[in-house]
């Protein structure tokens, strides 16, 4: 059995995800070759340890994203058993790269061992899957779910041209203006809900947000009626997380907000109702207003020496 | 212009989802709901129905009780149903594999789906059935627009969202949009339930559903939380910061 990984960028370098995907690849065994479409990263992706080859992929189909053209221009790289990140983009182009090469494709993997066999969360987390692959498929792997491999290795780097067409042209692309940090990368999470009563509360959550570098979350509810982006919402509808610390504030904890937290490594919730369901998950429930409790943790986690 | 919508029947998100010896106990999940993000695809479909004339054709591959999200698709405005009936598990590929031979059935070029179904969550479906038609594809869509030659579609990005033009025939895997869902009234309801629906199954499509190498052995609660510790009163937060740094470890 070998694998193949297909490696996202970020930014100018490699998708920190990289060192995780090589991981997984050395659970499977056999040879590992690491496919870089449109190049960048490409000595960062050599220098880790379980890497044999390195395919840097150059063509103008890859100045856009385009699930259908990449994968037809992979193709005839990719042998073995399949490994992407499951982000939004590795998760359309590992399926299309499973249709192309006529496999099935198994999303959003939380653990994987020999055999092979993976867990998966499904119902956005209410349950856990447990799958079989027995014959060479697609896996794409959640992040931060694995351990990463190290550094040191040297792996050869090599170059191929594709003259594959692409299919959609980009006619305008907005950038956001912040820097703000993707509730699904972020390694801690502070999340609003109704309880804060207002919009404009959710700076109070920013501030705390910038002293510990974590992202800023919200439920459904506040999304849809106060007008905060979707992509700030966590939840079935929204996105999953499983982040180091989650900090629930003013969010009584639906059971679609909960399915979409709930395998946080750990969870603080601040609310003033004793009964409220995000205490049901919560590590560290603080029953009190969050206007009295958050500037205490605010303070206290700023005077942590 | 024909335009497909693939939609999937699933446990309602507010639905408990409980598990009898590995499986997903079906009987016990209290509402069946169209999966949300196909929503957004339906609603989508309908926009087209109104300002280009387009014919809506709602597809569905699910058990028998899968018929009553066609009918729901109709309410709303569908024009036709079809329903792939097949109960059991079905492969990534077999699915994809049945699904875009439904899609040449009805003969559509543009094909909307949701980006993935609220009980895999996988977001397989639409990027393999694109690539088996050979349409193009654009994923975490949040609106499209018919132009001239082709459609216009904004996605979101890693750094904020994108318009892309694209030429027909493209599967759009959408997003939540930021549009209003339609409700059924009094009338779509009691016209949905005379609507014909056209049943098939996978061999009227020349699909197997044989093996692929890929099967679920179990599905599993997850792992039951430690239960957490519990403090009253604004200050506390105080004692719950030095414990985040001393025992959780994780500031």
């Amino acid at each position: 059995m070998s694998t193949t990984i297909i490696a996202e960028q970020q930014e100018e370098g490699i998708h920190s995800t990289l060192p995780q995907l090589v991981h997984a690849a050395s659970v499977i065994g056999g040879e590992c070759t690491v496919i870089i479409p449109g190049g960048g990263g490409e000595s960062e992706a050599s220098e880790i340890v379980g890497v044999d080859r390195v395919l840097k992929f150059n063509g103008s189909c890859f100045s856009v994203f385009d699930s259908q053209s990449w994968s037809s221009a992979l193709k005839g790289s990719v042998g073995g058993t399949v490994l992407l990140a499951s982000t939004p983009r590795g998760r359309e182009l590992g399926a299309s790269l499973a249709a192309e090469l006529g496999m099935s494709v198994v999303q959003d993997v939380t653990s994987i061992s020999e055999g092979i066999n993976v867990e998966r969360p499904v119902f956005s987390g209410k349950a856990i899957e447990k799958v079989t692959i027995s014959s060479p498929a697609v896996i794409t792997i959640r992040a931060n779910s694995l351990d990463s491999a190290g550094n040191g290795g040297s792996a050869p780097i090599s170059t191929i041209d594709s003259g594959e067409d692409l299919r959609m042209a980009v006619e305008e692309a907005i950038t956001k203006a912040s820097e703000k940090i993707d509730v699904s990368e972020a390694d801690i999470i502070i999340s609003g809900g109704r309880g804060l009563g207002d919009v404009s509360n959710f700076e109070k959550l920013e501030e705390v947000a910038s002293t510990l570098g974590a992202a800023v979350g919200a439920s459904r509810a506040v999304v849809d009626e106060w007008g905060l982006p979707h992509s700030m919402q966590v939840g079935q509808t929204g996105k999953t997380v499983t982040p180091s610390l989650y900090i629930a504030v003013g969010i009584s904890g639906a059971i679609q907000h909960l399915a979409g937290m709930r395998s946080s490594s750990y969870i603080v919730a601040i609310n003033k109702d004793p009964e409220a369901p995000i205490f049901t998950v919560a590590d560290y429930g603080i029953v009190a207003s969050w206007e009295d409790a958050l500037p205490v943790l605010h303070d206290s986690i700023k005077a942590l020496p | 212009m024909k335009v497909a919508v693939l939609i999937k029947q699933v446990p309602d998100t507010t639905a408990k989802v409980g598990i009898i010896s590995g499986s997903v106990d079906e009987g016990a999940i209290s509402k069946w709901s169209i999966s949300p993000y196909d929503e957004y695809a339906l609603e989508s479909a309908l926009s087209l129905q109104s300002g280009s004339g387009a014919t809506v054709v709602a597809i569905t591959l699910g058990p028998e009780r899968s018929s009553k999200s066609l009918i729901d698709a109709a309410a709303v405005g569908a024009d036709e149903l079809l329903h792939v009936v097949h109960d059991g598990a079905l492969g990534s590929l077999s699915l994809q594999k049945a699904l875009s031979e439904a899609v040449t059935r009805v003969g559509a070029e543009v094909v909307l789906v949701g980006k993935q179904a609220a009980d895999t969550n996988s977001g397989s479906t639409g990027p393999g059935v694109a690539k088996i038609l050979n349409y193009s594809c654009v994923g975490l869509v949040s609106r499209i627009e018919a132009g001239s030659d082709g459609f216009e579609a904004t996605r979101s990005t890693p750094s904020g969202i994108e318009r892309v033009s694209v030429k027909l025939p493209c599967v759009f895997a959408f997003d939540k949009g930021d549009v209003e869902l339609r409700r059924p009234n009094v009338r779509g309801i009691m016209m949905a339930k005379k609507k014909p629906i056209e049943r098939i199954t996978l061999a009227d499509l020349g699909v197997d559903s044989t093996g692929e190498g890929v099967s679920t052995t179990s599905v599993d609660y997850p792992p039951e939380k430690p239960e957490g510790q519990r403090f009253e009163g604004p200050d506390s937060a105080a004692e719950v910061a030095t414990k985040l740094r001393e025992e959780a470890n994780v500031i």
